[in-house]
């Protein structure tokens, strides 16, 4: 408390900006997870235990968050290397590409969906060629991982990008002059330095991808058992009525997002620590 | 600066009270119409006519707005206070949820207009590529091990219900008995290689997409696909049963009441009824409810022997319960075939 009044002292507009910030989230954030939780408070722990452990539901809890964690690795190594290109080296277009980058955050998801699925569907450009090797992306579970790489792609960047940029080149100059070979560098001194960042990305690439619903369900197939994805299971329960049920199964997402997000976080919040 | 300022804070305000006197204006004459996706051309062509009609009969204009989508989440919207004057969708259970759920209409509705509020009906087809190269005639070639079949979650889509109910029908009136038209419907939905939540993104996935080899359709809407998407690509195959589809009408009796468009909204569904409208009806393919009308569009709509959902499922109601719901019969189809 006496460190909170010493900020307030130095700093002015605590009182009112914290105000502000509890009414904010509160508005936009706990008001509707209320509601989903008053909706399902609702139900009986058996009727909701019945909703939630369904062999169809547990199958596309399996999907939506393992293709999320694949996607949003996929999204960490080459997030970071796009960030280390984007920083590092001239080129030319290189306002373009950076620009680029951020074109998932702006593109309806429907759109991208329909695009996606154009490419990779056995008749389309890119799939036909696979087709002919037998590899099938678009309503299998790889086609769900494409989708979720997609949208996940600019987290990882956007949240590398300015720690790299603040990182002097001289850190790694001085690691070469003592010795260490270009490995060594980037395993024992770029690493480290942008583990945290790179853990938001991460986080947020998978948040992002566990919630997508408008891409996916273009390019999955959404076959129960297999392509079919917990947020359209979630639709289904709301189109029959079924508003309780379909609140169970968001209340169980909500809970394992929140708890995996505070594993990553603390996971942050522990690298930044070690590595100052 | 401060003149300025205050003409565009006139303009402003008149630009408002326009807006504000028209919404005032229409709001007296003005109808919205929620219905479901494939209707749309034909209801265009049928609020022309019936301005025309109100014109001359009333003297007044009436301005018909329409919302499309998908029928469950149409009616989903209105139970949520969209503010629907008529509703026009593809199944009784979707109008029935006004009541059930919202009790915005009364629950005899289906009994107030004629032909079980259904003044056009439609049933379900076979629409298969140019040439029939997996040679199907009839709802049997479905369930064999060669063929994919394209139709929608009957789960999330309205439409895809009457195709599942439809196939259910067939082989329990060719079999004889509810465990063979399960084993049947079974093995149709085995062929199922692509689940769309609704009837327009199946119908992308079979044209554009190119995936499976027939799809089930309504009939007016694979006679759209034909004539759309050029008359060489498909063919229509009409099997040898099928349900008569009834996409039910009503008004809105709690929303027409507030804004008092009873008596318009009552005319407009009545005229879906008379001669000429019911002609419209069968140049979009759909089938007339009066059978005079209907026997002039014979040649374009075929024959086929249809079951009713009454008389094979006792209902809408039963056929959602028993097959549809969770737990259901298609849940049970769905766990079997992925074991």
């Amino acid at each position: 408390m006496a460190f909170a009044r010493r900020q307030q002292s130095v700093i002015p507009g605590f009182g009112i900006t914290l105000g502000f910030t509890v009414f904010y989230l509160g508005f936009l954030l706990l008001i509707p997870i209320a509601g989903l939780l008053l909706y399902t408070a609702q139900m009986s722990w058996d009727d909701f235990w019945r909703a939630v452990s369904n062999r169809q539901v547990v199958a596309s809890y399996k999907l939506s968050f393992g293709a999320s964690f694949i996607a949003a690795l996929i999204n960490l190594v080459f997030g970071a290397i796009v960030a280390w290109v984007l920083v590092r080296y001239q080129f030319t277009g290189k306002r373009i590409v950076d620009a680029l980058v951020d074109l998932p955050f702006a593109m309806p998801t429907a759109v991208a969906g329909i695009a996606l699925v154009t490419l990779y569907a056995p008749t389309g450009w890119i799939g036909q060629y696979l087709d002919v090797f037998g590899i099938r992306i678009a309503y299998t579970q790889l086609g769900v991982v494409v989708a979720l790489t997609y949208i996940g792609l600019p987290f990882v960047v956007r949240t590398v990008q300015p720690v790299l940029e603040d990182l002097d080149k001289e850190v790694e100059e001085a690691s070469a002059i003592m010795g260490a070979n270009r490995l060594t560098t980037i395993r024992r001194v770029i690493l480290p330095a942008l583990l945290p960042a790179l853990l938001t990305g991460f986080a947020l690439a998978f948040a992002r991808a566990v919630g997508e619903y408008g891409s996916v369900i273009f390019i999955s197939g959404n076959l129960p058992f297999r392509t079919e994805i917990t947020p359209l299971l979630i639709v289904a329960k709301a189109e029959q009525y079924d508003y309780p049920g379909a609140a169970a199964i968001g209340t169980v997402m909500l809970l394992t997002a929140f708890v995996l997000l505070l594993i990553i976080n603390g996971l942050q919040w522990w690298t930044s620590r070690r590595y100052r | 600066m401060r003149r300025f300022n205050l003409r565009k804070l006139a303009l402003a305000g008149l630009v408002t009270a326009t807006l504000g006197l028209s919404a005032l204006a229409s709001a007296q004459t003005s109808l919205l119409n929620v219905s479901y996706d494939p209707t749309r051309e034909f209801y265009r062509e049928y609020n022309t006519a019936f301005q025309q009609h109100w014109q001359t009969l009333k003297g007044e204009t009436v301005n018909v707005r329409q919302s499309h989508g998908g029928s469950g989440s149409q009616a989903r919207a209105v139970i949520d206070g969209l503010d629907a004057d008529v509703v026009t969708l593809a199944l009784a259970y979707d109008v029935g949820a006004l009541h059930d759920r919202a009790d915005l209409i009364p629950a005899d509705w289906q009994s107030r207009l004629p032909s079980n509020s259904s003044p056009y009906t439609s049933t379900i087809v076979l629409l298969v590529r140019a040439g029939n190269p997996k040679n199907i005639k009839d709802w049997d070639d479905l369930a064999r091990d060669d063929v994919a079949v394209i139709t929608p979650n009957p789960k999330t889509s309205g439409g895809a219900r009457w195709n599942y109910l439809a196939a259910w029908g067939y082989a329990l009136k060719k079999y004889g008995s509810e465990e063979k038209a399960y084993e049947f419907t079974r093995k149709v939905y085995a062929n199922v290689p692509v689940l769309d939540p609704a009837a327009r993104g199946a119908t992308n996935t079979f044209v554009q997409r190119r995936i499976g080899d027939v799809f089930i359709a309504w009939e007016n809407e694979a006679f759209l696909s034909v004539e759309q998407l050029g008359k060489g690509e498909y063919e229509i195959v009409v099997p040898s049963v099928s349900i008569l589809a009834e996409p039910p009408v009503t008004i809105v009796d709690k929303n027409v009441d507030r804004k008092g468009t009873r008596e318009v909204a009552q005319a407009y569904l009545e005229f879906l009824y008379t001669d000429d409208a019911q002609r419209l009806a069968g140049k979009h393919y759909y089938r007339p409810s009066n059978p005079t009308i209907a026997a002039e569009f014979a040649d374009r709509v075929p024959a086929v022997n249809l079951f009713g959902i009454d008389e094979v499922f006792g209902g809408w109601k039963v056929a959602q319960e028993t097959h549809f719901n969770d737990g259901g019969v298609f849940d049970r189809i769905l766990s079997e075939i992925n074991k």
